[in-house]
């Protein structure tokens, strides 16, 4: 792997956490409106997945995905300005932080429907399979999707197909309040695969490395027509479920396990021991971070307010 | 002009588009060699391929929801639910999904995506294989709603449904498959989507309706005529967007309406003509609207319980002479 990507991928990973950092932080203010499922502690499988990925490769994405389409290129200004309501967001409004998407960055949308982005990205699979396109699609879903019947219907139809669609499930153990391990009886989802016929491999969703080779293995063998791979990527949200939540059901014992195991910090240190960058190089990548999103910010304050009519518009395609 | 059936008619047009649309596929259970349940996509995995034409796995969520991530990437996938009654498994992607997309995302991803539905009742073949859920569709922006009663109208309309870029619910009605018509041969035939057809002009009393009532329809207008009764006969055609404009002129020029359709009337498609007319037609009414559709219950299995609960054309004949009493 080479250094500018590593770099890249730090670099990502920091963006993501100061984003959701800022979110919060609006949100207290009162300056954003509705509700935020932050990713807080999981920017190591968006970063090490969507660096696998070429801009015009798709991906589906959930309610927590502010990670995933960050990584995939979204710019923060357009972002902040969605999440504000600024008709130069990126859904001009509409759609807010459950619904960010962009064709030109083949983000098929983030889903508020729990597993149902999974049937989308097997469709976007098939259509590059029909148009010969080489484009590889990428459904990004939770531990508590890989219960819904669309995840087993996606994947079934993708084996049988041969489709070049890559499973990435975010293991984080809980699906909203209740701890997966109660309702669900395998420990590793990656074993679903065998069922399936295709490759289900575990990984360690902290390691923004690891996630990146697993996932590059899987794309390529998608684009070579080898079909679907199930990437399961352990790992845990910092936060609760959505920023008004309380979150009294995970044990403190267990987050603060957890906040150790920080992926970007891992990585900061694997960069460091290489010699890729000095703790200087690390600042400066948080400062210029900082810099970018507090621009951001500021853009999208300046951002206009949609007209009332553009309520009604866009409901058909003309 | 060919005289054709009801299914050769969706096979036609699903040729002529697939000729000249490369990107029209075809999803659906037993659509390929097996020609379809009702036999709609016979000649077609013969003509296009398997790569065009694919036979799924029985898995409505999946198919549906793949249907959905086909459309937004470049294709314009024709799905066929083997029965409208199972539409109901697939309904997150196309109501929360389909019909949400182009508005949610800013107008930037548009969904061209056709979802055939076999339905209707009268067939015996009771209550998971009868029912008809236009209703439900038509209530939700983002979708158009399309249901065709003759072969010509199947044609036209199914090919402007593929050329149209939105999601469309396209209900066929299962009685209607063997009714033979005539139809255009040109390629560029089309119907275009929300207008209403006239398939019987009259000046004593307006029936509204749609799919396999029309024919029934037309049979108490036969019947009607020879009692002196001049019946006009408005087939919807398309149930969203719907064409009021039609409907008002036919409630104009008779002064009474019957809101027709085969099946159970709460907030129904019938209930929504009744209160357009009431909303907009109120002055020309000359006796009260009036609705008739099947009887509150799932569609039994037994010739007599079926035929009990489903309005027939005595029911129809029976109405109307009330309303013109």
């Amino acid at each position: 792997m080479d250094k500018s990507l590593k770099i890249k991928m730090y670099r990502d990973m920091v963006r993501i956490r100061l984003f959701e950092d800022k979110v919060n932080e609006l949100v207290r203010k009162g300056e954003l409106y509705g509700f935020y499922h932050l990713c807080t502690g999981q920017e190591a499988v968006a970063v090490g997945v969507c660096s696998a990925l070429n801009k015009d490769d798709y991906i589906t994405s959930t309610h927590r995905g502010h990670g995933h389409v960050i990584a995939k290129g979204l710019e923060l200004k357009r972002m902040v300005a969605e999440l504000m309501g600024k008709v130069e967001g990126y859904n001009k409004a509409k759609g807010g932080s459950m619904h960010l998407a962009s064709p030109e960055y083949g983000i098929l949308g983030a889903n508020g429907i729990v597993g149902a982005g999974i049937p989308i990205a097997t469709g976007a699979a098939l259509s590059s399979k029909l148009l010969k396109n080489n484009r590889v699609a990428v459904s990004f879903f939770g531990d508590g999707a890989s219960n819904q019947g669309t995840f087993h219907e996606a994947i079934n139809l993708a084996s049988a197909f041969n489709l070049p669609c890559i499973y990435v499930c975010e293991n984080n153990l809980y699906g909203v309040g209740t701890k997966q391990s109660k309702v669900r009886k395998i420990e590793n989802i990656a074993d679903r695969a065998a069922a399936y016929g295709i490759p289900g491999v575990v990984v360690d969703g902290n390691d923004v490395e690891a996630v990146y080779s697993c996932a590059k293995e899987a794309v390529e063998r998608a684009r070579r027509g080898e079909g679907p791979t199930l990437i399961e990527c352990k790992t845990y949200r910092w936060g609760a479920h959505h920023n008004a939540e309380n979150d009294t059901y995970r044990p403190p014992e267990e987050v603060e396990a957890w906040k150790k195991k920080c992926p970007i910090k891992r990585f900061a240190q694997v960069l460091l021991n290489e010699g890729i960058l000095d703790t200087k190089g690390l600042n400066d990548i948080e400062a210029e971070a900082k810099r970018e999103l507090e621009e951001a910010v500021e853009y999208a304050r300046k951002c206009s307010s949609p007209s009332l009519e553009s309520a009604l518009e866009d409901v058909y395609s003309n | 002009m060919s005289r054709i059936t009801y299914a050769k008619a969706v096979a036609n047009a699903l040729a002529e588009e697939m000729r000249r649309d490369k990107n029209v596929i075809l999803m659906g259970l037993d659509i390929g060699p097996y020609g379809g349940a009702f036999g709609a996509t016979k000649g077609l995995y013969e003509e296009f391929g398997g790569e065009r034409v694919l036979d799924m796995p029985i898995s409505e969520a999946g198919y549906v929801g793949a249907a959905v991530g086909a459309a937004a990437t470049g294709m314009r996938p024709v799905v066929e639910l083997q029965f409208s009654d199972w539409v109901t498994i697939a309904t997150d992607q196309i109501c929360n999904q389909a019909a949400n997309m182009h508005y949610m995302f800013g107008g930037i991803v548009k969904v061209p995506m056709v979802v055939r539905l076999p339905e209707g009742a009268y067939l015996q073949a009771a209550a998971q294989h009868s029912h008809m859920w236009e209703s439900w569709f038509a209530f939700v922006p983002g979708l158009k709603v399309v249901i065709p009663s003759t072969p010509r109208d199947l044609k036209g309309l199914l090919k402007s449904s593929i050329r149209d870029d939105n999601p469309v619910l396209f209900f066929e009605h299962k009685k209607l498959y063997d009714e033979i018509g005539e139809v255009p041969d040109d390629p560029d035939f089309l119907i275009p989507i929300g207008k209403a057809d006239i398939k019987r002009t009259g000046k004593d009393i307006t029936i509204v309706t749609y799919s396999y009532m029309v024919k029934k329809a037309l049979e108490a207008a036969e019947i009607l005529e020879k009692e002196g009764i001049d019946v006009e006969v408005v087939d919807l055609r398309t149930i969203k967007p719907m064409d009021i404009d039609t409907i008002i002129a036919s409630v104009k020029k008779t002064g009474k309406v019957l809101c027709f359709q085969e099946t159970w009337l709460t907030c129904s498609v019938m209930s929504e003509v009744a209160a357009v007319i009431a909303e907009h037609a109120a002055e020309y009414l000359d006796t009260p609207i009036r609705r008739l559709g099947a009887k509150e219950a799932p569609i039994p299995f037994s010739p007599e319980l079926e035929n009990y609960v489903l309005p027939q054309v005595e029911d129809v004949v029976k109405t109307v002479k009330e309303m013109l009493k």
